[in-house]
């Protein structure tokens, strides 16, 4: 979580950000502005082409909707994106630099860092565990240091500041009071939760939620949206996979709709709702 | 559950308490034993020396499954096979150069038994990194598959023609096929008191004792404080584990166990932590195994068959798997009561009963049972076999404790992975942004409260 200090800053270059969405539909491209850039992707299974060159970029600091009938090839997308699934072919920019075909720990160290579809919490490890887990580059992760006797102290000192940290990540998410429980005890909703404080606490430039809400209840995915909508004030940027019109039409600036493993059209909510295309690709039409 | 949960917590002492009350607990029923077969103080010491000897070696073992099991979730059932390699390689080190006109078929390398020893550790480890590097990008099962097929193929390598000699550096060295290798080098206890100089004490302190056991007392001595040595290396091994697993090494190693495509895509290497984890343990493996078969000078390789690496599972499984005082009353609970244990009760039988005649068939056995219904010759004849029935009385214990308590002794304690108590920190405020409308799903926040961390 950025400290309190940064939130004026980041502020500022949201505001940036939001002209430089006129500065591309000109044609003026930096690649600060669009931290994820997806080009020609393209994957199939056995004779089935889930991607079929989808090409899209998601905007700094934007919470950006991937949108998309069932089969679209969403997941697929996410999974190619962060290194589950290597393309046959395309490109994955992120923040200027070629990560296609890396391997999922290397992206997440990055500083993109997705959850899952359905929440995969680590069930036999307690919230504390599961969030101490997620920093990255932490001292102790190496054997030795770990093990040996003097070296350990600056491994315990790390392991204070990280838990510090994670605390307070705990109280932002309002899961402080399940904080030493078996992750496998969690809800649904609170596995949720869990997921995203876990990401976030990775230190992440970029988050890629797939199907957040999915299973959530009506209180707990406004609480869920609140979270998100605040730190995207604090500059993280997300790319959000959806089911729910609605919840996507209603959050997010940018929506991208896949169709047949591409890219149909992309947008603002109004835009998307008022495109006959859309509509026909989730009624099944032959498009 | 809690009841047990209550229980461990009032040993004084921790978990070093309810180690030693069951080491204790275990000694006494042995030496009850002893009394009840009439034992002299000699055969008393003898089986006390044999029994904290399996104790240590499987004690030893199982701490290193469960890192392997219980911390990565790594299947591996190719123990043996590690085993084998670090006692073989500490042999050929070892073993002083071949003489024409010896004893000894084959020589080694000459080397003191401690270079011996970190190069059997060595191969170990680095034979672990080779079954590890096809084997960890596959799903679990297929590391299974390539480990116990790996304990095989060591033992028939050992096992060949074809290496029983052959020349290194120089030198006549050899795996000895299917005789195996006498290991004619000083036992690791004469080595150590040697190395730091206290032989001639450790040599004064057995004539000293012959007071107790007048006739020839080296042997005694010698198992008692090699034994002593051993749970000295249990003791190790459970400090290096329990430092590997409480630390954030050892929280990316639970996480792979748990899911290991959330600990890749939270940024951890996994891969490489698994290899690590895995060579750590095989390293161990080869230890133990140096430690359990050094000692016995000599080794064949048909020693090294997969039962073995099953005796391990079977301990750590009764210990519970993922927790390392778990490991450790489970290979003292199974060194005591289904390795050793059998062929006590086998001697109290016929101590208690000296003039029973068992059946000396099966078929003598079983037709006073269907003819007469008389039971009595088929339970003389069980008990007369009981060692053979030892692999039964295994296979029926696991299959109880899996339909019963799969997690085993302590397997439902959770062992917190992390250096420090996970507590909320002082320095911060007690309930700082708690406020109850979160409670939005109904979850488990109420008992949350009150959960332990079994620290």
């Amino acid at each position: 979580m950025s400290d309190a200090a940064d939130q004026p800053v980041e502020d500022v270059a949201n505001k940036v950000d939001e002209d430089a969405l006129g500065a591309f539909a000109s044609g003026v491209d930096t690649s600060v502005d669009y931290p994820l850039r997806v080009e020609g992707l393209e994957k199939s299974f056995g004779g089935i082409t889930a991607v079929d060159g989808a090409t899209f970029e998601v905007e700094a600091g934007s919470l950006t909707g991937l949108i998309g009938p069932n089969g679209a090839g969403k997941s697929t997308t996410f999974n190619l994106i962060t290194g589950m699934l290597k393309p046959d072919a395309g490109t994955v920019t992120f923040n200027g630099e070629d990560i296609t075909g890396e391997e999922p720990h290397e992206i997440a160290n990055r500083g993109m860092v997705r959850t899952f579809q359905i929440a995969r919490e680590l069930s036999e490890m307690t919230v504390l565990e599961n969030m101490m887990l997620a920093p990255k580059h932490q001292r102790g992760e190496t054997l030795w240091r770990s093990v040996m006797p003097g070296v350990r102290d600056d491994v315990r000192e790390q392991e204070e500041e990280l838990l510090e940290r994670v605390w307070e990540v705990l109280d932002f998410f309002d899961i402080a009071h399940i904080a030493e429980e078996y992750a496998g005890n969690l809800s649904g909703g609170q596995r949720k939760l869990l997921e995203m404080a876990r990401a976030l606490l990775t230190d992440p430039d970029m988050l890629l939620l797939d199907e957040p809400f999915a299973g959530v209840n009506p209180t707990l995915e406004k609480k869920l949206l609140e979270h998100v909508h605040e730190l995207r004030e604090q500059g993280y940027t997300f790319l959000l996979v959806e089911h729910d019109m609605d919840l996507i039409m209603n959050n997010c600036e940018h929506v991208i709709v896949l169709h047949q493993g591409s890219v149909l059209t992309e947008g603002t909510p109004d835009e998307i709702r008022s495109n006959e295309e859309v509509i026909e690709a989730y009624l099944g039409g032959n498009v | 559950m809690s009841v047990r949960d209550d229980f461990t917590a009032r040993i004084p002492g921790g978990d070093a308490g309810l180690i030693v009350l069951v080491l204790l607990g275990t000694y006494l029923a042995y030496v009850l034993a002893g009394f009840v077969l009439g034992y002299t103080l000699r055969g008393q010491l003898n089986s006390i020396a044999t029994l904290t000897f399996y104790i240590g070696v499987f004690a030893m073992l199982s701490l290193a499954l469960n890192l392997h099991w219980g911390y990565t979730g790594l299947f591996n059932i190719g123990i043996v096979g590690f085993m084998a390699v670090g006692v073989y390689v500490t042999a050929i080190v070892t073993k002083p150069t071949y003489v024409a006109g010896g004893a000894a078929q084959v020589g080694g390398l000459g080397l003191p038994l401690w270079v011996g020893i970190l190069a059997g550790m060595t191969a170990a480890a680095l034979l672990g990194l080779v079954v590890a590097l096809p084997a960890l990008r596959l799903r679990a099962d297929y590391l299974a598959i390539v480990t116990i097929a790996m304990s095989e193929i060591v033992r028939f390598s050992f096992l060949s023609g074809e290496l029983q000699q052959f020349q290194l550096f120089g030198n006549r060295v050899g795996f000895g096929g299917g005789s195996g290798l006498i290991l004619d080098f000083a036992p690791p206890l004469e080595a150590l008191l040697r190395g730091v100089g206290l032989w001639n004490g450790y040599l004064g302190f057995v004539d000293a004792f012959q007071v107790l056991v007048p006739r020839n007392p080296k042997p005694v001595v010698d198992g008692l404080v090699y034994g002593l040595l051993l749970l000295g290396f249990v003791a190790g091994f459970y400090w290096l584990l329990k430092r590997t697993g409480e630390s954030p090494f050892g929280r990316v190693l639970k996480a792979i166990r748990e899911d290991e495509d959330v600990a890749n895509a939270l940024g951890k290497n996994t891969d490489r932590f698994k290899i690590k984890s895995f060579m750590l343990g095989c390293a161990l493996m080869g230890l133990a195994g140096i430690l359990w078969l050094v000692p016995q000078g000599a080794v064949t390789p048909n020693f090294f068959r997969p039962r073995v690496t099953f005796f391990i599972w079977i301990a750590l499984i009764i210990g519970g798997a993922g927790s390392n005082t778990g490991s450790v009353l489970g290979g003292a609970v199974f060194a005591a009561v289904l390795y050793q244990g059998p062929r006590y009760f086998q001697n109290l039988v016929s101590a208690v009963f000296p003039n029973l005649d068992s059946p000396s068939g099966f078929g003598q056995a079983i037709s006073p049972l269907i003819s007469q219904f008389d039971p009595v010759p088929f339970l003389l004849y069980t008990v007369d076999s009981i060692r053979q029935l030892q692999l039964v009385v295994m296979g029926l214990v696991l299959i109880w404790l899996m339909h019963n308590r799969p997690e085993g002794m302590l397997g439902y304690r959770k062992e917190t992975a992390s250096v420090i108590p996970l507590s909320r920190p002082k320095s911060m405020t007690a309930d700082g942004g708690s406020d109850d409308s979160v409670r939005t799903d109904g979850g488990v926040d109420a008992a949350a409260q009150g959960g332990e961390t079994d620290e």
